[in-house]
């Protein structure tokens, strides 16, 4: 065989990396990882546990052995204006005897101690691969539960092994579109819609960033009636049929739930991102223009002015300390890629390497329109492929999450957080500027001096 | 009966093995399931020590579920040689593979006769997510990776030293106590430098630093074993191994960490080894008794509360009680007994009491802790809740440490180190008192709040 071959790709891994360029082919994603890589990717559970954890008011149980729910305990930045209840992590805790023996008795005894001690209208059971195997009826469990108590009782199908972390955000969406619809037995269409209101989609009140959003669609006379899932509640999810639009920010975790509400309650529905002062104008102006109101769309320009007025020359003076740098990005998802590229280029910064964990085919298509010539894209990637591309394309900087900061200090290169655990908003204006302040604070740091 | 944890005091058994293997020079880990499993501990483990970690996975799908995941592993194996070319591979099992009932033992071994990978050895250990903590995963990795490498050798002057999940600057810290000594020995597992790499340019992917193979292969020709654990219990451990298999003279003591603690690791060194405990390791301990000295009357003002691993509890309580920071509550999320064994006749010496809890969650933690008037606790940053809720300033010590820097750095073995975690202890006693004296002062006698005996501060016990 062929043993150690220092800075190679592994064969299988080819397709999923693309030069642009070089070969105009598309990329190869959304499958599994490989073996033996060490893919930066999590699971299924964890795409589930990132997009319903943010549901304030709800026990989330995690129905497996300890690990799953202790990995998981409260290690994201999503803010709640009320409850607290999210940022605790339950699980069955399964042992030997319950593998063996099935563990549905210990599920629905933790239901009922839960829900007796922590009232509650909604409880999330998110199912381990364990589950998975063992084959314990979840939905009929939960199915009884929510009988006996009187409230919701929702199983995610998110057994670590059925796919990637995409189909964990699809089991979060089945879950919340089963919380959304229960209960709705009227023609669903006919639900009446509260004019000018929104539902926010794919935001996930890291550091209160819907909070700011919410403050700047006020003034446009427009409401947001639910975030989906920042700060959201019970009530408010049950709600979401009221929205007369949808609009997505996160698309990889929710365009799949934004078209089933447009089949089912028939709320249009449209992609925004407010990460930089492009974006972020460029959809308050969008959402204003869809509700026809020009008292709407005169308020966006004179929000947009105002901020801008106040952000452009701050993000200029950080513009020029970065003349001729070069940044790396490996990130969740594709839309989040596609606004770190805009960003960048907002501050002066060519992109050099796009990779994500979960990019679809469209969105790699972007990517590949809007980088320079020779930006390396990958999909997927681990730790030696990160490394061998930063090296080589000269990279300064890396964007990433928790496991890829320490790989960049190491290689003596600056590291901006864009991860679920941030304690400092990136959205909007004030989130452009924290971004560019967060790189400079990074890259213009005395550190790298003393590694020459 | 409880039947939910409510957040969580341990982790799986795969973490804990992953912190063996990565004490093994030139070693990588592979587990044997979901994608998830590896991602999580690793992203666990970089947060911690600020290190990259690669551990790879199996990365088992819906298909090698159902139809057995031997293609899957033996693929991994072929691409972890291939990326990292290691010199030794742990492969560990998840809760996934176990349940279906995999054989990584013969997958392994079969793997490397078909690759006729002579050069490579590899240790499968199992270790399902839900048979035990990853206290009893990491005593478990380092006895498969010592059954699996040590081999009858002659007899050499070296001892064996067996630590537990300490950091990587008290492994640094035993190891610098040992040199003074002028004793010859091996320490396992050493995971000082490659969770704790220094800035070198070209980067490392595999680090250098772990306790030598052929260091590994002779541990069974050594005088004696020194194992710093106490609370593993019926489990069997790399010293009972070796001894049980060589006839290597076993010696247990608890982790240096203590002025008795480390008293005790010295005297034994001693004991076997002839060597004298030099003039400047003297020195050292008359610092930390001054230190004792020096901050007694704050000290005693304390009243802990300690969770964690066991071994790492028993050495911390040990602090704890000569310091007169008298222990309340003395948890761990291992079903572990022995820890409360260990430490019951101690406290009876003392006529003093302490809530056990054995398979915690932090739900029962803090119920205590409040219950027990808890005025501060030491252990992982998971205890940061109990100063949210309840106002109990934390010592971070411990794996996870994930909202502070340094956890890798933090030293806390030996005399030196004693006396360091001493000052964490009594400054942030002092940190809380100072905070709050004068506001607390102010309700209690100017506004006549203070419901209790007025201007009643100390008490012999509560």
């Amino acid at each position: 065989m062929s043993v150690f071959e220092p800075g190679s790709i592994v064969e299988e891994r080819k397709d999923f990396i693309h030069t642009k360029g070089r070969q105009k082919k598309s990329l190869k994603c959304d499958s599994d990882s490989i073996a033996g890589c060490v893919s930066q990717r999590a699971c299924v559970y964890c795409g589930a546990r990132v997009v319903l954890n943010p549901v304030t008011d709800a026990v989330h149980l995690v129905h497996g052995p300890i690990g799953c729910a202790s990995y998981t305990w409260d290690i994201r930045g999503s803010l709640s204006s009320g409850s607290e209840l999210y940022r605790n992590s339950f699980s069955t805790d399964l042992q030997e005897e319950d593998v063996i023996f099935g563990g549905e008795k210990k599920l629905t005894a933790a239901i009922d101690q839960l829900v007796e001690k922590y009232p509650t209208k909604l409880v999330f059971v998110y199912a381990t691969c364990i589950v998975g195997v063992i084959g314990d009826d979840l939905e009929a469990v939960c199915k009884n539960a929510s009988l006996r108590h009187g409230i919701e009782v929702i199983p995610v199908e998110s057994s670590g092994f059925i796919g990637n972390k995409a189909a964990g955000y699809r089991a979060a969406c089945h879950a919340l579109l089963r919380l959304i619809n229960s209960g709705v037995n009227q023609d669903n269409n006919k639900v009446e819609k509260i004019p000018m209101s929104v539902n926010y989609l794919g935001d996930f009140n890291l550091a209160g960033e819907a909070w700011i959003i919410q403050n700047y669609l006020h003034p446009l006379g427009i409401k947001v009636n639910t975030n989906f899932t920042g700060d959201s509640t019970y009530r408010s999810l049950k709600d979401a049929p009221k929205a007369s639009l949808n609009i997505i920010q996160c698309a990889g975790s929710m365009a799949f739930l934004a078209k089933e509400m447009e089949e089912m309650f028939g709320i249009p529905y449209m992609n925004i991102s407010f990460l930089g002062v492009e974006d972020t104008s460029g959809s308050l102006l969008r959402i204003a223009e869809f509700f026809n109101s020009h008292k709407a769309v005169k308020a966006a320009e004179e929000l947009i002015n105002r901020e801008e007025e106040i952000v452009k020359p701050l993000i200029e003076g950080y513009r020029r300390e970065f003349q001729g740098k070069k940044a790396a990005v490996y990130v969740g998802g594709g839309f989040k890629a596609i606004s770190l590229i805009k960003q960048f280029r907002e501050i002066g910064i060519e992109v050099v390497m796009v990779g994500t964990q979960t990019g679809r085919p469209e969105e790699y298509e972007t990517i590949s329109d809007m980088v320079e010539e020779g930006t390396v894209v990958l999909d997927d990637a681990n730790p030696t492929e990160l490394e061998k591309f930063m090296m080589e394309k000269e990279a300064h900087l890396l964007v990433g999450g928790v496991k890829e900061r320490p790989l960049a200090y190491k290689l003596g290169i600056a590291f901006i957080d864009h991860n679920h655990d941030r304690k400092h908003p990136l959205s909007g204006f004030a989130g452009a500027v924290n971004f560019a302040g967060e790189v400079y604070s990074t890259l213009c740091s005395p550190v790298w001096k003393y590694l020459k | 009966m409880k039947k939910v944890n409510e957040n969580s005091c341990h982790m799986c058994m795969p973490m804990g093995g992953i912190f063996s293997f990565k004490g093994v020079e030139k070693s990588m880990v592979i587990l044997h399931g979901s994608q998830g499993c590896a991602t999580y501990m690793r992203r666990h483990i970089a947060e911690h020590f600020n290190e990259p970690v690669d551990v790879a996975s199996s990365s088992l799908n819906e298909k090698g579920t159902i139809y057995g995941g031997e293609k899957n592993l033996k693929q991994g194996l072929d691409n972890v040689i291939k990326i990292y070319n290691p010199k030794f591979i742990g492969v560990l099992t998840t809760c996934l593979a176990e349940t279906i009932g995999e054989d990584v033992d013969r997958i392994v071994s079969a793997y490397l006769k078909e690759k006729g990978l002579v050069h490579l050895s590899a240790a499968a250990v199992s270790t399902p997510g839900y048979g035990g903590s990853h206290s009893e995963g990491y005593l478990k990795a380092c006895h498969q990776i010592v059954a699996a490498l040590a081999k009858k050798s002659p007899g050499h002057n070296k001892i064996n030293v067996i630590v537990p999940n300490i950091s990587p600057a008290d492994i640094r810290e035993i190891k610098r106590i040992l040199n003074i000594m002028g004793v010859d020995f091996t320490l396992f597992p050493d995971y000082s430098n490659t969770l704790d790499q220094s800035f070198v340019k070209p980067y490392q992917k595999m680090p250098t630093g772990g306790t030598k193979i052929s260091d590994i292969q002779s541990m069974s020709g050594a005088v004696a074993t020194v194992q710093t654990v106490l609370t593993a219990g019926k489990q069997p451990t790399a010293g009972a191994y070796l001894e049980k298999e060589f006839g290597v003279p076993l010696y247990e003591t608890p982790i240096p960490l203590g002025l008795e603690n480390t008293d005790i690791f010295l005297n034994t060194v001693k004991r076997i080894t002839g060597k004298e405990i030099p003039r400047s390791l003297g020195e050292e301990r008359g610092r930390l008794l001054d230190a004792m000295i020096d901050s007694h009357k704050y000290n005693f003002q304390g009243r802990s509360i300690l969770f964690g691993d066991p071994e790492l509890v028993l050495a911390a309580v040990g602090v704890c009680l000569e310091n007169g920071v008298f222990p309340v509550v003395v948890a761990s999320g291992s079903k572990n007994t022995r820890l409360q064994q260990l430490l019951q006749p101690r406290f009876n010496q003392l006529n003093r009491e302490a809530c056990f809890l054995t398979g915690a969650d932090f739900v029962s933690i803090r119920e205590k802790a409040v219950e027990y008037k808890a005025n501060i606790a030491i252990g992982s940053s998971e205890g940061k809740y109990l100063t949210e809720k309840e106002g109990i300033p934390l010592v971070r010590f411990g794996f996870p440490i994930h909202d502070r820097v340094g956890g890798q750095r933090l030293l806390s073995v030996g005399y030196n180190g004693t006396a360091m975690f001493l000052d964490r202890i009594t400054n942030t006693l002092l940190e809380n008192k100072l905070n709050n004296y004068r506001r607390k002062m102010y309700e209690s006698f100017y506004r006549g709040e203070n419901k209790e005996l007025i201007g009643a501060e100390l008490r012999w016990k509560e």
